[in-house]
Parts: structure tokens; sequence; C-alpha cells
């Protein structure tokens, strides 16, 4: 069975993003970048089933200028098998992005699609849905358990009320949630055997795919900034406080 | 301009998370119809049509909505989706599962999480943790919308919509449900309480969160957690709040042994006022901190239940 598994390169979770002094967009000049947490861990999941005997091969897919190769390179160090880059200088909605990984998966045929539930940039939460409805394949979002057995994989999501279990009929499209397993770090043997895994390289064009932006992003301002609070000394100022000062109890 | 929201519930209830997402419906203006799929879900429908600011409920009750699939809900939308200009739902795990299924079949780009309404088409939505604000304009003719219950008030519910039944029914047929293992508790909604006390790393083990028990019965409060909380199996997943977890605006947020790292704030900074307990005076979460105090949780919390 083979697992395709798309991820972004995203801005480290780490760093503070800062707003462009014109209001244009953010500023990524100069910032550290990173595989998204989520992809990472639908990577690392997708690596679990190949050393379980499950899975057979493990893709991974990026789309993005040649930046994003170095995220690949991560994946393929964690132990995927191979790679592709699907080289665009344009960030795309996330419907364009479903579009074109519909093409991968016509084209490899995988029995599973592992992908991070959202991208810690866009915060939109829509790719693997939105491939899902394109390709017709049941869905299992949010999963902090994924379970192979014969032509279908159990899902257990991470819902609102606490969790819930779906079976659906393989192939299937997985996102990951944040307890479905904890990444490994990469070793500097496979970081070094992974520069020599295979990493194609297609040009977005080669797709045919009309992918004209559905949106228009007309500004990005930095959030409303809270007052700076006091520090108390006691429980008995705090409580006299929230009574008195802030209202909040009574 | 007509506008289908599609209700949260759990068939015996309606979530009060809806009637924020109509809230969102009517600042975009407009007719404005409540979808309720669901099985055996009278009283959600019941429910439904007292939401002011409705015109009309459309119901489909049938064994396939049940679970809220999200291969066959978002069939039955993008077949009613032909009579409508804007289609929400609440960006809650619901919402967020099948509507960007919807946008998709429709071939349309979804705008998640909007915070609020700029004009008929253009959206204010949080990116980045909340660290920036978008303001997004959609060139499709058809919007798909996902709404952040925060960023609108709630509307009365003492309306009287006309109810129609719908007998399409729309089975995929490619999932089913098997199990759920919903967290029982007598509290109110993370979503839905005016008081919220989180604990996180600091509390150390599940079992000292039974310390936060007596101040949330005292101030009506849901308990919350930060992921190292949940992550550490101190409790359950559905009380991590943050950019990836609930988001939560309550008049009061108590945050206790929780450093305030970029991804928990995301979930509650925009509380109204938001109280500190940490022993560290560096941590970030006093830096959004209305009142913090620096002591260690194991007196504080003690003294504080016997206090209020
Ligand atoms: C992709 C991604 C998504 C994430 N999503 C979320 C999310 O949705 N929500 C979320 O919360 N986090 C999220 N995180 C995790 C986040 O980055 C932090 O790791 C997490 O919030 C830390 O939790 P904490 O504050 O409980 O733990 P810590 O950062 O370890 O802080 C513990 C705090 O407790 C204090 N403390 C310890 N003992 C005591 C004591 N006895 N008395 C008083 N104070 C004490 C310490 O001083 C410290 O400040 C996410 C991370 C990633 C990468």
């Amino acid at each position: 069975m083979k697992v395709l598994v798309p991820i972004k390169r995203v801005i480290d979770y780490n760093v503070k993003v800062r707003v462009k002094a014109d209001n244009s967009d953010v500023d990524l000049a100069n910032t550290k970048m990173a595989i998204n947490p989520f992809c990472e861990i639908a990577v690392e999941e997708a690596v679990r089933l190949k050393e379980a005997g499950t899975a057979t091969e493990v893709i991974v897919v990026s789309i993005g200028d040649k930046s994003c190769q170095e995220q690949l390179r991560t994946a393929l160090a964690l132990g995927a098998d191979r790679a592709i880059q699907i080289d665009t200088a344009d960030s795309l909605d996330a419907l364009n992005i479903a579009k074109l990984l519909q093409k991968i998966v016509e084209e490899e045929q995988p029995q599973l699609v592992i992908l991070g539930k959202q991208s810690i940039d866009s915060d939109n939460n829509q790719t693997g849905q939105m491939l899902a409805a394109l390709t017709g394949l049941p869905q299992g979002t949010f999963a902090s358990e994924v379970k192979v057995e014969g032509d279908k994989v159990n899902v257990t999501r991470e819902v609102d009320g606490g969790l819930q279990t779906v079976a659906l009929n393989l192939p299937a499209i997985v996102t990951t949630d944040l307890r479905l397993n904890e990444p490994r770090y990469a070793s500097l043997p496979n970081i070094m055997k992974a520069k020599r895994k295979p990493l194609a390289v297609k040009p977005v064009a080669d797709f045919g795919l009309d992918l004209t932006a559905r949106t228009k992003l007309v500004k990005v301002t930095p959030p409303a900034q809270r007052q700076a609070g006091i520090v108390v000394e006691s429980v008995d100022e705090l409580v006299e406080k929230l009574k008195n000062e802030a209202k909040v109890i009574s | 301009m007509s506008i289908l929201v599609i209700a949260e519930h759990d068939n015996a209830t309606l979530k009060a998370e809806t009637l924020k997402t109509v809230a969102a419906a009517q600042k975009i203006g407009g007719d404005v119809t409540l979808l309720v799929a669901g099985f055996n879900c009278q009283n959600a429908v019941d429910a439904a049509a007292k939401v002011n600011g409705v015109s009309k409920v459309l119901v489909a009750d049938n064994a396939a909505y049940e679970h809220q699939l999200a291969e066959n809900v978002s069939l039955l939308v993008t077949e009613l989706a032909g009579d409508y200009e804007h289609i929400l739902a609440t960006a809650l795990t619901t919402g967020k599962n099948f509507m960007p299924r919807v946008a998709a079949l429709l071939d349309v780009a979804q705008i998640s999480d909007i915070i609020d309404v700029e004009s008929s088409d253009t959206f204010v939505r949080p990116i980045y943790a909340g660290n920036a604000i978008a303001t997004v304009q959609s060139l499709d003719s058809k919007k798909v919308i996902t709404v952040r219950t925060t960023g609108f008030d709630a509307v009365a519910t003492d309306g009287n919509a006309e109810v129609v039944n719908l007998d399409t029914v729309t089975d995929a047929g490619t999932s089913s449900h098997v199990s759920d293992e919903l967290t029982v508790s007598e509290r109110p909604d993370l979503g839905a309480a005016g008081v919220v006390i989180s604990g996180g790393r600091g509390m150390q083990n599940g079992d000292n969160f039974k310390l936060l028990d007596g101040i949330a019965d005292k101030l009506g409060a849901a308990i919350g957690a930060s992921r190292a909380a949940v992550d550490a199996g101190f409790v359950p997943n559905d009380m991590q709040v943050g950019q990836t977890g609930k988001i939560v605006a309550p008049d009061l947020y108590i945050a206790v042994g929780i450093s305030g790292a970029i991804q928990h704030l995301a979930g509650m900074k925009d509380s109204k006022v938001i109280v500190a307990i940490n022993k560290d005076p560096e941590a970030p979460i006093f830096q959004v901190a209305d009142y913090g105090i620096v002591a260690d949780l194991f007196d504080a919390l003690p003294e504080l239940e016997g206090k209020l």
C-alpha cells in the first residue's frame, strides 16, 4: 500500500510573525522556516505504517518554490522514500492546492493520503477535506489514531465533545491532530541518506489546471494589543480587584 | 440575498454557537435559512425554529446524518446550495470537517474562521495563531464560510420560523460511524461559559486538576487546559484551549500553571479579563494578563477557593 503525504513549508512555530508596515501581508524575510508541525505528524504516521509492514512506500509532496525542497529533504530524512516538488512561485488557495494534489493522487494511486489538519500560517484547516471531496474519497479528519484493517481504515477523531471513531473504505484521506504520534528526530546518517533519495520537480504549468486565485488578500494588520496589566501581591488583592475593579465576580 | 446556515446540534439540542453563526449571517444581510441535518432531531428542529432572524428551517431527518458524517452532509448541502449566495457553518469540529468538502464540491474557496464581516464578499479572519488579522475578499459567486463564534453576539430565541421537511437523502456509502467516547461533564461548555479556568503543565498530574473544581463550582466556570496538559494525559483532548483547540473569549479567564505560548494565547487572548497564576515572574502569560499573581499554584488555588 502506497501512502502519500502532502507537506507544507511554514514559519517555525516558535517564531512570532510580524506584519509589514504597509499592511500588505506578513513579513517572512529572514524568518526561520520549518515543516508544518501537523505535516510532520503526518510523515511520522506514514513512516510508522511502513515500519509496521502496512505501507510499502511513502511519497511526500510539497507545492512551492525551490525552498520547499528543504522540507521535502527533512521528510525523506524522517523515512519517506521519495519526494515530489510541484514548482510554483505563487501562493495558492487551498482549493487550488487540493486540485494539484488530486492530480498526484490520480497518478500515484495511494491507498491512504495523510495530511496535517491545518497549517500554522494560514490556519485554514481545508486542504485535506477539499482533496477528499475532489477525489470522492472518505475522510477522517483530526485523527488521534489510525488503524488499517483489511480494506478499511478506522480513524479516531478529536472532536469538540471528546473522541469519535469512523470507519472509512480505502482509499481514504486522513488529517492529523496533535495526539496522533510524537514525531522522531532525523538522525545524522538518515539526513545524509536523504540527500540521495529521489526528488522529482514538476512545473505547475505541466498540470494544465486553471489555478486562478479565488480570494484576494485586501490587507493584513496586527491584532489589537492588550493593555499591560498589574501584578497583585496576594490572593486577597486579586479577589478584591476582580470584584470591585474588573467586576467579573460578585 | 439568501443565506444558508447549517445548524450545529447533537440531534437533542441546538448548540448555542449556532446563534452566533446566525448573527454573522445577519451582519452579511439577507434572508436566513437554517438547515438541521440529523436523525431523530425534532428537539433540535424545535429550538432552531425559535432562532431570531431565521425565516425558514430546512430539516433533513435521516440515519445518514445522525453522526454528521462529512461525506453525507456535504452532499446534502451541495444539493441545496443552488438557492443561496452564502453558506455558513460554525467553526467547530463538525463544521470544520464537512464545510471545506462543500466548498470543493461547489468549486469555490472557503473563508475559514471569520471574526467579522466587512461587506457581503469581504471578511476578517485571524491568521498565524492570531498574530495577524487578514481582511479577505472572496472572488467566487458563492461564498462558503465558517464562523468563529467569539466574534459575534448570539441572536435571541423568541422567533417563529417556518419548518420545511426535506425528503432528499444523500448517503455516500463510503464511511460509517463506529463509536463515540464523549466526555461527560456537568459544567458549562468551554465555548459558552462566562468564566473559564485552565490548567497547564504546572498542574503536574490529572489528579491535581481537582484543585480547579472548587473554584469552578463557585464561579460557574468551565475547565480548560493547555496542550501540554492534554499531551501529558492529565485531561482529555476536548479541554485544549488554543490555536488548534478551542477558541474561547469569556468574561474571565484564569490561567493556572500555563506559560503563555503563542499557540495557547491564540485561543484565549480575546477574553475580557485575564488572570494568570504562575510561579515564574518571566512567564509570557503575564504580558497578556490583567491581573497576575506570582505564586505557587498549590498555595494560591486553595486560598483562592477559600476566599471566593
Ligand atoms: C502545531 C502546534 C499547535 C499547538 N497548539 C496548541 C494549543 O492549541 N493550545 C496550547 O495550549 N498549546 C498549543 N501548542 C503548544 C504550545 O506551544 C506550548 O507548548 C503549550 O501551550 C505549553 O503548555 P503549558 O503552558 O501548560 O506548559 P509550559 O510551557 O511547560 O508551562 C508551564 C508553566 O507552569 C508554571 N508552573 C510550573 N509549576 C508551577 C507551580 N507549582 N505553580 C505555579 N506555576 C507553575 C511554569 O512556570 C510554566 O510557566 C501547540 C504547539 C504546536 C507546535
